[in-house]
This record gives structure tokens, sequence and C-alpha cells, in this order.
């Protein structure tokens, strides 16, 4: 009996699994439909690059530099052995930083930031009527509330992520000079030994995809809310959990796709 | 005119409209009016889209609304005005920003057209000045005003009103009365208005449907509403001490 019921619960999890990503594809096709006025859209897209990238900016500066900081100290701090020249660093900062942690880590940091704010701004919208207010007037309330944040989203996040390289190298080169652990020209020389451009297009890929994971999901997770304003707290861990975890994924295939 | 055909909506095992038929005539005001809980607004809902109805069918002068697609839809609803029962503005914008909305995403009307229009419709519901006051910063009764000049200003050839006045005291409530029975009949639209109060029902209500058990228990005029004997009516027109000693007075005159 109890192993029946198991497998019931297993089955309709899945199934809801499946009905939300059925859904979740529905809804981009609602999404992605001629906005009704471009005057209109505009002024939303800069709203959106204003509220999902500008205000963004002050903590992936503050996470890169630090981060920069801690990842060149522990390499040079693991570096023991006399063989490894002390340009690898350097070479590590940067392959680190541009392979994954510009583009995944602080993606996932802004899938809280971000992923919360949208859920819970259409959520609200939702739970009080403000979204049937707007498809009574003729709106289609996906295209108007959420493409502005996808292309927002598009847009800033390739920014975010030379800002974040650039602050995290930064970082990392400031922490080794006050820990008198390596000097700016051997640091620099490490960043440019076996520079390869395209990691720099793999991970501007990545970038693009996280962001457009992080709002869509967020959006989706908001949109369907049900009930009250407990029920937007609830979509906003939700949008938060779904969107990490869809970006692991993702990051997953990614980089099974491009490096290998 | 809007004709309700045998509307039928459940939610799970909760069937909130049984087989509901009723028609709506253009240059009145249709009251729908019932106890709390007896599927007024998922009524109303059902009939501009907002919830789909399990079974039946609503037609705009002629046209049926419930076998669309969402695109269609889109166009009759670019003609509805709804008031809804919690206000429903957008709070991240300013009174006049509220009100110019529908004209801004759908009209060409230049800056200036849109500020003179929302003045107007501001004017009608005495709001003219608080323009740049956030939904936030106005009281309940400030924002059900602030959303019919909203749900007017497109002017509609549908207007969809949800308790226009509950929470407003007795002043604005018939401030409000007025302002929906002069655009009614000024532009002759289709105006359906639900309400508990029975100082609207019978200030304004042309054509009145009273539900009750999610059916269409009776339909009338604010005439017939008084003198019928039907039960169920009785005990919710004459539930106020109030209303009694009204009816005890007529029935003397008589
Ligand atoms: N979205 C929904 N999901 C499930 N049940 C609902 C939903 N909306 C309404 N109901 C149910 O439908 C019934 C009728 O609700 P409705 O809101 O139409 O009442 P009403 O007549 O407008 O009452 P009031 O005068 O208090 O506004 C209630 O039993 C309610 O629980
Ligand atoms: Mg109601």
């Amino acid at each position: 009996m109890a192993a029946i019921k198991e497998i019931s619960i297993n089955l309709a999890l899945r199934m809801k699994i499946l009905s939300n990503i059925g859904k979740y594809f529905l809804m981009l096709s609602v999404v992605f439909t001629r906005p009704e006025k471009m005057k209109i859209f505009r002024r939303r897209l800069f709203q959106e690059v204003q509220n999902i990238g500008i205000n963004s900016i002050p903590i992936v500066a503050l996470l890169s530099t630090f981060m920069g900081g801690v990842i060149a100290l522990q390499t040079a701090a693991n570096m023991t052995s006399p063989l490894l020249p002390e340009y690898t660093i350097g070479y590590i900062t940067r392959s680190s930083t541009i392979l994954e942690f510009s583009p995944t880590i602080i993606s996932l940091i802004l899938a809280g930031k971000i992923g919360s704010n949208v859920a819970s701004e259409i959520g609200t919208m939702r739970v009080t009527e403000q979204i049937d207010a707007l498809e009574i007037m003729g709106v289609n309330s996906l295209n108007y509330l959420v493409l502005p944040k996808i292309i927002g989203a598009i847009l800033f996040f390739p920014i975010m992520l030379i800002f974040s390289i650039g602050l995290s190298l930064i970082g990392g080169w400031l922490s080794l000079l006050m820990a008198n652990l390596s000097n700016t020209e051997t640091y620099i020389f490490g960043l440019r030994s076996f520079f390869f451009t395209g990691d720099i297009g793999y991970a501007l890929v990545k970038s693009i995809v996280f962001g457009f994971v992080i709002v869509t999901v967020s959006s989706f997770y908001g949109y369907y809310t049900k009930g009250g304003a407990l029920d937007v707290g609830k979509s906003s861990t939700q949008a938060v959990v779904i969107s990490s975890v869809v970006i692991l994924i993702c990051n997953f295939f990614l980089t099974q796709m491009m490096l290998l | 005119m809007i004709e309700v055909v045998n509307v039928n909506k459940s939610f799970a095992s909760n069937q909130v409209l049984d087989n509901v038929s009723t028609k709506f005539e253009t240059g009145k005001v249709n009251m729908i009016i019932g106890q709390s809980g007896q599927g007024k607004s998922v009524l109303a809902k059902c009939i501009v889209g907002l919830h789909e109805v399990d079974s039946g069918s609503v037609l705009y002068d002629g046209r049926d609304f419930s076998a669309m697609e969402n695109h269609d839809r889109r166009e009759i609803r670019k003609e509805i005005g709804m008031l809804f029962q919690g206000s429903a503005l957008f709070d991240s914008m300013t009174v006049e920003q509220n009100v110019m909305f529908p004209l801004s995403m759908f009209t060409k009307m230049t800056k200036k057209e849109m500020q003179h229009r929302a003045d107007f419709c501001l004017d009608r519901v005495n709001l003219l000045g608080k323009n740049k006051l956030l939904p936030a910063e106005c009281s309940g009764g400030m924002q059900k005003r602030i959303a019919i000049a909203r749900a007017i200003s497109m002017k509609p050839k549908y207007l969809f009103c949800d308790e226009p006045n509950s929470g407003l005291d007795p002043m604005t409530s018939i401030v409000i009365d007025n302002l929906i029975r002069e655009i009614t009949y000024e532009f002759y639209i289709t105006t359906v208005v639900i309400s508990h109060d029975m100082n609207s029902v019978i200030e304004i209500g042309d054509n009145i449907i009273f539900i009750y058990k999610g059916q269409n228990w009776w339909s009338g005029d604010k005439k017939s509403i008084i003198q019928t004997e039907n039960p169920e009516i009785n005990n919710f027109v004459y539930a106020s001490e109030f209303m009694k000693d009204i009816k005890a007075s007529m029935q003397k005159k008589v």
C-alpha cells in the first residue's frame, strides 16, 4: 500500500513538472509577440534595464572584486611546488573568472536578487487583479510585463559579465599586491598567457542564457501565482530555487557542448 | 447588448454558476444583486473572459465572445471598461498615469490630449488635483473612484462595475451612482453594476437580476423588486429595519 502511494505521488510530481514545462513554453509563445506600441515598449525596456540591470551593479561589483581577490589568494597559497611558475596565479585567476565565476556564480547570485524581485512584482500584480485589469483593457499582459524584462536581461547580462570579469581581475591583482605574493608584471603576464578568445564568447553565451532563464522562470512563477500575499512569497522563493537549479543544469550542458 | 446563455462555471467541485442566462440591455443600468459569495463577481469575470466558462456562451452585440481566440477577444476588450472589486490600480503609476494608461496604449492622442482627458475623468469622480499621488497614498474610497475614472477613460461601450460604492460614504456613493447613470444614458452604453446596496439598486437599477445559489433566481425592474413576494428577494431587500419601514409605509399609502 505504502509503495503504491509513493509511486502515485511520484507520478503526480512528474506530471506536475511536465505540465509546468509545457505551460512555461506556452507562456513564452505569448510573450514573444509584437508589442502593441513601440513607444511604450521602449519606455518599459528602459525601466527594466534600470530595475534588472543598473540596480544590480553594486552587488556584482562588490562580489566580483572580493571573489577575484580570494581566487588569487587561494591560488597563490596553494602553489607550494617550486616547479610552478609564479605567473600561474594570474593564469588561473583569469581562467576561473572567465569560465565559471563571472558567468555562473554571479548569475546564481542574481537569480536570488532579480528572481525574487521579478516574481514578487508580477505575483503581486496577479493577486491584486492588476494583471486582470491589463487583460480587460485588451493588453497582452505577458507581452507587456515580461518581454521588456527578457530583452533588458539579454542586453544587460553580457555587460554585467564584462564588468564582473574586469573587476574580478582587478580584485585579484590588488589582493596579491596587498599580501605581497606577487607583482604586477608577473600577474599581468599570467593573465595574458595561453589566452583563448573563444573563452569570452563562451562566457557571453552562458551569461545570456542564464539571464534569460532567471527572468523567464521568475516571471512564470509570478504570473501563475494563485491566492494572496502569502502565495506571492512562496512564488518568489520557488522562482529563486527553480531558476538556480535550471542555471546549474544549463551550465552543465553548455560546458559539455562548448568546451569539449 | 450583452447576452449570457446557459453559463455554467465550477471551481473543482464547487459549482458557482448554475445555468445562468440573462440579457444586459444597451443604454440601461443593469444590476446584478445577491448575497455575498453567491457568484456575482464570478459571473462578471466569466462575461469578460477572466474566467473560462465550463459551458454556455456570452455574446457582445451578437459577437460570440466565449468562442473567440485570445487575439480576437482583445479587440472586444478594448471596448470594455471594468471596475474591479479591489480597485486593481497599477501601484507603480500615479493616479494620472493610471487613468492615461489605456489611452497611451491604444490611442494616438498626444500627451496634452491625454492629460486633458485624464483631468476630465478625474473631475467627474471629484478627484481633480490628486493627479500626482500614488495609489498607495490614496484612501480606499479614492482608489475606487480612480479606478472608475480609469474604466471610463476610453469611453467604453460596455462598462462593468463590481461594487462601485462599497467603502464609500453615502454622499460619494450618490455621486458615483449618478455618474454611472449619466454616462450610461449619455453615451448609450451597456452598463453592468454589481451591488449589495439597496439604495443604489432603487436609485439607478433599470434592470435587475438576483443571483442566488449560482442561479439567475429572479429578474425584473426596481418597481417589481419592491413588490415581489419571492421570499429570497424579500430576505435580501428587506434585511434592514429601514427598508422594512419603507415597505410598511408604502403599503399604508396603497
Ligand atoms: N478563483 C476562484 N477559485 C475558486 N473559487 C472561487 C474563485 N473565485 C470565487 N470562488 C468561489 O465562488 C463563489 C462565489 O464568489 P464570488 O466572488 O462570485 O462572490 P460574490 O457574489 O461576488 O460575493 P461578494 O458580494 O462578497 O463579492 C465563492 O464560493 C468563492 O469561494
Ligand atoms: Mg464580489
